[in-house]
C-alpha cells in the first residue's frame, strides 16, 4: 500500500494566536443569531404528512359501512415484532354481509410493540389494515396502548374502495351462474 | 395395496435416474422414492385409484423393440437402448412400474399439461384463501403456486354453488372450493363403509352431496376433512379457529381405545385447536375417529383438578395417610409405562396388591378395538399386574368390608365407576391422582392434581404390543403436578427408594429391570413404535376383536407383525 | 432630592438596607443572566428558546403577554420556584457540614464585591462635582475586588472536597489551579492602567471611580477609553476574567463532558442554584469592572463624559441615566461572554495552563513594561 504523506503547513502566526479564528467563528454565531429559526413549534404547529406515510395501524371500512377485515391473521403472522393478536370469529348467518363469512372477533395492536413498518398493510389481501396519517399515541398504562377493535376501526374510518370484492361476489349469488 | 407380499422389483427410470421399485409400484410412489414430487389431488397411497383430477400428468415411455426381430433397437446417439416415448402424456396414479418404464417429470410437455390443469380448476375456485381454513396446507395453493400460470385469463363469471352446507354434524361442506377429486366419496366407501356420498349434476355444475335422506355422520367423516386436498370440505369444530400456520405440531396418540391411533396435536400458546392423525402403516394408516378428535377439550375443561397447595404439603398429608398401614393401589390401564412403573414401585414400598380398572366397549373393526383402556398391556409389560383387569373392584370392595384396608391409593381411577359404594369409600382413606373432578376426588382425603396426556410425555403399549410414545404438547395446568413426579413422591414418602421422576432417568430404571423394555427407552423409540414380545401373554383373554391392522386372540403376535 | 435622612439612621440599619438592596439587585439580575444564557444559546443554535411559560395574570394582555411569554421571562420564575421545591437529595457520603457551607460561600464573595463597585453617577450640584454611586467608594477599590473575588474559589474548593467523590474533587482541583494561574496576568493586565491614572507624585489611588474621571477628562488622551489606549491590557484582562469566572472556553471546574458537572456534581435543587447565582454573579461583577476600566465607566461615548449631560437635570434623572450608560455597558459585555460561550469549545486543561502561564503571563509582563516606559517617557517629556 502506497504510503502518502500528507504535508501540513506550519501556522501562520496570526492562527496560532487563534484570534482570526475565534472573529470568524463569531462572526458565524452571530449570523445565527439573527437569522429566522427553523423550528417547528409541534403541538401548536403540525408537520405536513407526506404521502404513502407510515402512520399508526388502522382499520377500514369499505364505503359501503362493512368492515373489511375478514380475520385471515397474515398481519398477525407477518408483524416482525408480533404486535398484532386476531381472535377470529364467523359472521352470523343473519347479518348483511353473512357471505363474507369470517370477520374478526377481536383485534388487537399492541402500539407499545408496533415498529410502523407496514409489513400489515401491504400483506393483507383485503386492503383493510392501513397505516394512515395519525403518528402520536400515547396512554397512561400499557393497557391503555393496545388499540383493540373498536378503537382501530374509529381511527381508520372509511376509505375508498377500487375493487368491491364481497359486492360482487354477493350479487354473481344472487344472479350469477348457479346452475 | 402399494406394496405386494412378495416385492417383486422392477427398475424404472424417473428423469434419468434409475431405481429399483417393487413391481405395482405406480409412478407417482415410485417418483417420490427418487426424491421427485409428482402433483396430485385424487390419489392417494390409502384409497383407490380413480385418476380423475388429471394433475399427476407424466410423460412415459418404453424400451424400443423391433416388432419383426424382438431385438432392441439401439441408439446410435448415445449407445443405449432406444426409447419409444408416448407422444401423449399419462397419469402417473394410474400407471404402474413395469420393467424399463421411463418416466419424465419435467418436460416442456408435462410443464403445459400441469399448467392447463391448474388452469381449469382454478376457472371456478373462488377467492376465498383470506377466510379459508385450508389456506397454508392447501393442495390447489402449494400446486397453483408451484405448477400454475401465475395468472388468470378467466374474465367471465365463476360458477356460483351452495357456501355453508351442513354435511353432517362436524362437517361443513363449501362447494365452490371443491375440485370434484372424489376421495371423500372414496374413503366413505372404501374405509368408513358408510356410502353417503356422491356428485350430483354435470360439468362445471357438479356438486358434491350427501344421499338424499342421509348424513355424513360416521365416527370417521372428519377423515374426509384431512384428506380434502382443499378446503370444501371442513372441520365444524375447527371452523374459523385458528390459521394452520400458528398451529405447533406435537406427535401424540389418540388414548380412547387400545389401536394406539397415531396422532399430532396442533396447538398455539398453550392452547390446543385440533387433532390429526399421523401416518402409521402398521397401525392407523392416515385415519382415525372422530371421538379422539375431541379429547384435547378435557385439557382445559372446568372441571379440571387443580390445587394452590404446595405439592410438599399434599404429599405430607398422603405420607400421614400411608403410614397407618393396610394400603390398597388401584392403578390405570390409562396411566403410561412409565407411570405404571412407578405404580409398581409404590405398591411395593406400601406392601399393597394392585388392582386395575377394565373398560371395554363395543369395537367398529377399524380404529375403535373393544378395550377402551389404551395401556392395558403396559400394566402387564412393566409387571404391575400379571392378569388382566376386571370391569368392577369386588376383590377390594370385599377387602374394604372386611376391615383389611384402611387407605386406598387411586391413580387416575374413579372408585364409585369402578363398583365401591359411597358407604365403602366413607370406610377408607383415598389419595387420589387424577386430572378431573368425580365422585372419588370429591370423597378423597388428599387429591394430588396431575397432567392430561396433552400436558406430558410418555409412552403406551397398544393391543398389537406396540410401544409408542407422546410428546408434551402444551404447558401443564398450573396447580397440577407431573404425574411421574407425584408418584415418585409418594414412593419416598411411602418409604420406599428414591425414584427418579425424569424419563431419561426413569428409562435408565426400566431398561435395567424390565429386559422386554430394554430398548424402548422414550428417547430412542421411533415415531412408528416399537414392537414387543407378546408370547408371555398369548395365554391371555383379551377382549379385543379385529380392527385395521390388527387380528385377535392366538394368532395376535403374528397379525401385528404383518 | 435629600438623601440626608438616610445618613441620619444608624449605621447597622444602613448596612442591613445595603445588604438587602444588593442581593434584591444582583439576585434577579442574575436570574436574568441565566434565562438571557439560555436564549442566547438557542438563538445561536437556530431554536427560538424556552417560550412556553406564561403567568396567568399576564397572559391577557394583548401584545406584551405575548411577547414577554415568548421571550421566555416567565420561564425564569417557573425554574426558581423548581429550585425551591425540588427534592433535596444529599448523597450519603459527603460532609455534611462543609457540603452545606460551600454554596453559601459561594454567594458571599460574589455579594460582597459589588458594594466597592461604582455602578453610577450623580451630579452633586453643591460640591459642584460628580459623585459616584457606590455603596462603600473604598480608596483600594479594584485591590478590594480582586481581594474578595478571589475567595470565591475556596467555595469550590470546600465543594468539591465535600463532595467526596472524584469528579468534583478534579473539578476543584482545577478550579484553584486555574485561578492562580490567572489571577497574575490579570492583575499585570491592569498595572499599565493605574500607572496611567496615577500621576507621579500625586495622590496614589486604586479606586475605580478615579479611573473613570480620567477617561472622562477633556483633550484627545483624556477623553479616550482604556480599551483604545490599552488594547493589550484589555484583552489580557479580558481572557483572564473569563478564566477567572469559570467561563468558555475555560470551564475547567464544570466541563461537563469529562467531569459530568465538575465541582457541583453532587448537588441539587436551591444549593446548586446558589452556585449558579454566584458564577452569574461573579460575571456580573467582572463586566462591571471591565466596563469601568476599559469602557469609560458610565461615559455614554468616547469622548462624550457623562458630567457636561446631566449636570442641568434634576439630581435622580442623572442618576438613572449615569446607571443606565454604565448597565448597558455591562450587558453588552455580558452578552459577549454568551457569545463567547456558545461559539468557541472548551481547551483542554494542559492548553488553559499553557495559555496562563506560558503565552498570557508573558504577554502581561511584557505589556507592564511597554507601558512603563512608554508612560515614563511621556510624563517626564
Amino acid at each position: 500500500m502506497a504510503v502518502i504523506p500528507l504535508e501540513r503547513k506550519p501556522l501562520t502566526f496570526a492562527e496560532r494566536t487563534y484570534l482570526p479564528q475565534i472573529a470568524f467563528g463569531l462572526k458565524t454565531t452571530l449570523r445565527h443569531l439573527v437569522t429566522p429559526k427553523e423550528t417547528l413549534e409541534y403541538p401548536e404547529q403540525r408537520p405536513e404528512i407526506p404521502a404513502g406515510y407510515r402512520g399508526v395501524p388502522t382499520l377500514v371500512k369499505d364505503p359501503n359501512g362493512r368492515e373489511k377485515c375478514v380475520s385471515c391473521q397474515l398481519c398477525e403472522f407477518v408483524c416482525p415484532p408480533k404486535a398484532i393478536r386476531i381472535t377470529p370469529g364467523e359472521i352470523a348467518p343473519d347479518d348483511p354481509t353473512a357471505h363474507v363469512e369470517k370477520a374478526p372477533q377481536e383485534f388487537e395492536i399492541d402500539m407499545l410493540r408496533c415498529i410502523y413498518c407496514g409489513l400489515c398493510q401491504e400483506v393483507c389481501p383485503e386492503e383493510a389494515i392501513w397505516l394512515q396519517n395519525q403518528y402520536t399515541m400515547s396512554g397512561y398504562t400499557r393497557a391503555e396502548m393496545v388499540n383493540n377493535k373498536e378503537r382501530l376501526y374509529e381511527l381508520g374510518g372509511t376509505l375508498p374502495d377500487d375493487h368491491f370484492k364481497w359486492d360482487k361476489k354477493k350479487s354473481a349469488e344472487e344472479q350469477g351462474n348457479a346452475h | 395395496m402399494i406394496q405386494p407380499a412378495k416385492p417383486d422389483l422392477v427398475t424404472v427410470n424417473v428423469d434419468g435416474k434409475e431405481i429399483a421399485v417393487p413391481k405395482g409400484t405406480n409412478v407417482i410412489e415410485a417418483a417420490r422414492l427418487v426424491g421427485v414430487d409428482v402433483p396430485h389431488y385424487c390419489y392417494h397411497p390409502k384409497l383407490s385409484i380413480v385418476g380423475n383430477c388429471r394433475m399427476c400428468l407424466i410423460e412415459m415411455g418404453m424400451p424400443a423393440v423391433d416388432p419383426a426381430t424382438k431385438q432392441p433397437v439401439m441408439d446410435p446417439a448415445t449407445g443405449k437402448q432406444k426409447i419409444n416415448w408416448i407422444p401423449r402424456p399419462q397419469i402417473g396414479c394410474g400407471t404402474n412400474a413395469s420393467p424399463g418404464l421411463h418416466i419424465r417429470t419435467n418436460s416442456p410437455l408435462v410443464k403445459d399439461c400441469r399448467e392447463g390443469v391448474m388452469e381449469f380448476l382454478l376457472i371456478n375456485h373462488p377467492l376465498d384463501c383470506p377466510i379459508c381454513d385450508q389456506a397454508g396446507e392447501c393442495k390447489l395453493q402449494e400446486q397453483a403456486t408451484g405448477y400454475g400460470r401465475g395468472y388468470s385469463r378467466f374474465i367471465e363469471q365463476k360458477n356460483v354453488k351452495p357456501k355453508r352446507t351442513q354435511l353432517g354434524p362436524r362437517v361443513t361442506l363449501d362447494d365452490e372450493r371443491c375440485i370434484l377429486c372424489s376421495r371423500c366419496i372414496r374413503f366413505s366407501k372404501e374405509i368408513a363403509k358408510d356410502d353417503v356420498l356422491g356428485f350430483i349434476d354435470r360439468g362445471s355444475y357438479s356438486t358434491l352431496t350427501c344421499f338424499p335422506g342421509k348424513q355424513l355422520e360416521n365416527n370417521y367423516s372428519l377423515n374426509t376433512v384431512d384428506i380434502c386436498p382443499v378446503g370444501a370440505l371442513t372441520s365444524t369444530d375447527f371452523r374459523f379457529k385458528m390459521r394452520v400456520w400458528f398451529l405447533k405440531q406435537t406427535n401424540s396418540l389418540d388414548t380412547e381405545t387400545s389401536v394406539g391411533a397415531n396422532t399430532v396435536v396442533w396447538s398455539r400458546e398453550g392452547a390446543i385447536y385440533r387433532i390429526t392423525p399421523r401416518r402409521n402403516d402398521e397401525v392407523n394408516d392416515t385415519w382415525m375417529p372422530d371421538s379422539g378428535r375431541i379429547a384435547f377439550k378435557q385439557v382445559a375443561a372446568p372441571d379440571r383438578l387443580k390445587t394452590s397447595d404446595a405439592l410438599d404439603v399434599l404429599i405430607a398429608r398422603a405420607a400421614d395417610l400411608l403410614k397407618a398401614g393396610s394400603v390398597a393401589v388401584v392403578g390405570s390401564g390409562r396411566s403410561s409405562v412409565e407411570e405404571q412403573f412407578l405404580t409398581r414401585k409404590l405398591a411395593a414400598a406400601v406392601k399393597a396388591t394392585v388392582a386395575l380398572v377394565s373398560r371395554t366397549g363395543q369395537g367398529d373393526n377399524l380404529l375403535i378395538s373393544a378395550d377402551r383402556n389404551p395401556n392395558v398391556r403396559g400394566a402387564l409389560v412393566t409387571g404391575l399386574v400379571a392378569t388382566l383387569p376386571e370391569a368392577k373392584l369386588t376383590a377390594l370392595a370385599a377387602a374394604i368390608d372386611a376391615g383389611q384396608v384402611k387407605t386406598v391409593i387411586s391413580v387416575g381411577e374413579d372408585l364409585v365407576a369402578a363398583g365401591l359404594t359411597a358407604a365403602q369409600l366413607a370406610k377408607v382413606s383415598v389419595i387420589y391422582l387424577g386430572t378431573h373432578a368425580n365422585a372419588t376426588s370429591a370423597a378423597a382425603k388428599v387429591v394430588l392434581p396431575t397432567l392430561t396426556v396433552f400436558e406430558k410425555s410418555g409412552s403406551f403399549v397398544n393391543q398389537q404390543f406396540r410401544i409408542q410414545k407422546f410428546s408434551k404438547a402444551v404447558p401443564g395446568l398450573v396447580g397440577a403436578t407431573d404425574d411421574l413426579v407425584v408418584l415418585s413422591r409418594l414412593v419416598a414418602a411411602a418409604g420406599g427408594a428414591a425414584q427418579p421422576a425424569d424419563l431419561p432417568g426413569l428409562w435408565t430404571l426400566i431398561a435395567a429391570e424390565i429386559p422386554a423394555l430394554a430398548h424402548a427407552a422414550h428417547a430412542k423409540l421411533p415415531e412408528t413404535g416399537l414392537l414387543l414380545d407378546a408370547a408371555p401373554w398369548a395365554s391371555l383373554p383379551f377382549v379385543e376383536g379385529e380392527t385395521l391392522h390388527f387380528k385377535p386372540a392366538a394368532t395376535a403376535a403374528v397379525a401385528s407383525s404383518q | 432630592m435629600d438623601f440626608s435622612f438616610y445618613f441620619d439612621l444608624p449605621l447597622w440599619i444602613r448596612t442591613a438596607l445595603q445588604g438587602i438592596a444588593v442581593i434584591a439587585v444582583l439576585f434577579p439580575i442574575s436570574a436574568a443572566c441565566s434565562m438571557a444564557e439560555r436564549k442566547v444559546a438557542a438563538w445561536v443554535q437556530g431554536r427560538p428558546g424556552p417560550n412556553r411559560a406564561i403567568v396567568p395574570w399576564v397572559a391577557p394582555i394583548p401584545f406584551l403577554g405575548r411577547f414577554l411569554q415568548r421571550l421566555g421571562v416567565f420561564q425564569l420564575m417557573a425554574d426558581g420556584g423548581k429550585f425551591v421545591f425540588k427534592e433535596d437529595v444529599i448523597p450519603g457520603h459527603v460532609n455534611k457540614f462543609y457540603y452545606y457551607i460551600a454554596p453559601l460561600l459561594a454567594l458571599i464573595p460574589a455579594l460582597t464585591t459589588v458594594t466597592v463597585v461604582p455602578f453610577g453617577a450623580y451630579w452633586d450640584a453643591a460640591a459642584n462635582t460628580l459623585k459616584p454611586l457606590i455603596l462603600a467608594d473604598l480608596d483600594v477599590g479594584l485591590l478590594a475586588v480582586f481581594a474578595i473575588s478571589s475567595l470565591g474559589v475556596y467555595s469550590i474548593i470546600i465543594a468539591g472536597w465535600a463532595s467526596n467523590s472524584k469528579f468534583p474533587f478534579l473539578g476543584s482541583v482545577r478550579a484553584s489551579a486555574q485561578l492562580i494561574s490567572y489571577e497574575l496576568s490579570m492583575t499585570l493586565s491592569v498595572l499599565p492602567v493605574f500607572l496611567w491614572v496615577n500621576a507621579p507624585g500625586g495622590n496614589g489611588t486604586l479606586s475605580l471611580f478615579d479611573v473613570v474621571q480620567t477617561q472622562s477628562e477633556p483633550g484627545f488622551l483624556g477623553g479616550m477609553w482604556y480599551l483604545f489606549l490599552m488594547p493589550l491590557s484589555a484583552f489580557i484582562f479580558l481572557v483572564a476574567l473569563f478564566a477567572e469566572t469559570n467561563r468558555q472556553p475555560f470551564d475547567m471546574p464544570e466541563s461537563e463532558s469529562d467531569l459530568v458537572g465538575g465541582f457541583h456534581t453532587e448537588y441539587g435543587e436551591f444549593k446548586w442554584s446558589l452556585f449558579f447565582v454566584a458564577e452569574y454573579a461573579h460575571m456580573l461583577v467582572g463586566s462591571g469592572v471591565f466596563t469601568l476600566l476599559f469602557l469609560g465607566g458610565w461615559n455614554p461615548l468616547p469622548w462624550v463624559p457623562l458630567a457636561p449631560l446631566i449636570e442641568g437635570l434634576p439630581v435622580w434623572l442623572g442618576g438613572v441615566i449615569g446607571i443606565g450608560v454604565f448597565l448597558g455597558k455591562v450587558f453588552v459585555a455580558i452578552f459577549f461572554f454568551m457569545w463567547v460561550r456558545w461559539t468557541l469549545p472548551r481547551f483542554r486543561y494542559d492548553q488553559v495552563m499553557k495559555i496562563g502561564w506560558q503565552k498570557l503571563l508573558p504577554l502581561s509582563i511584557a505589556n507592564l513594561i511597554f507601558y512603563a516606559l512608554a508612560i515614563a517617557l511621556i510624563e517626564t517629556r
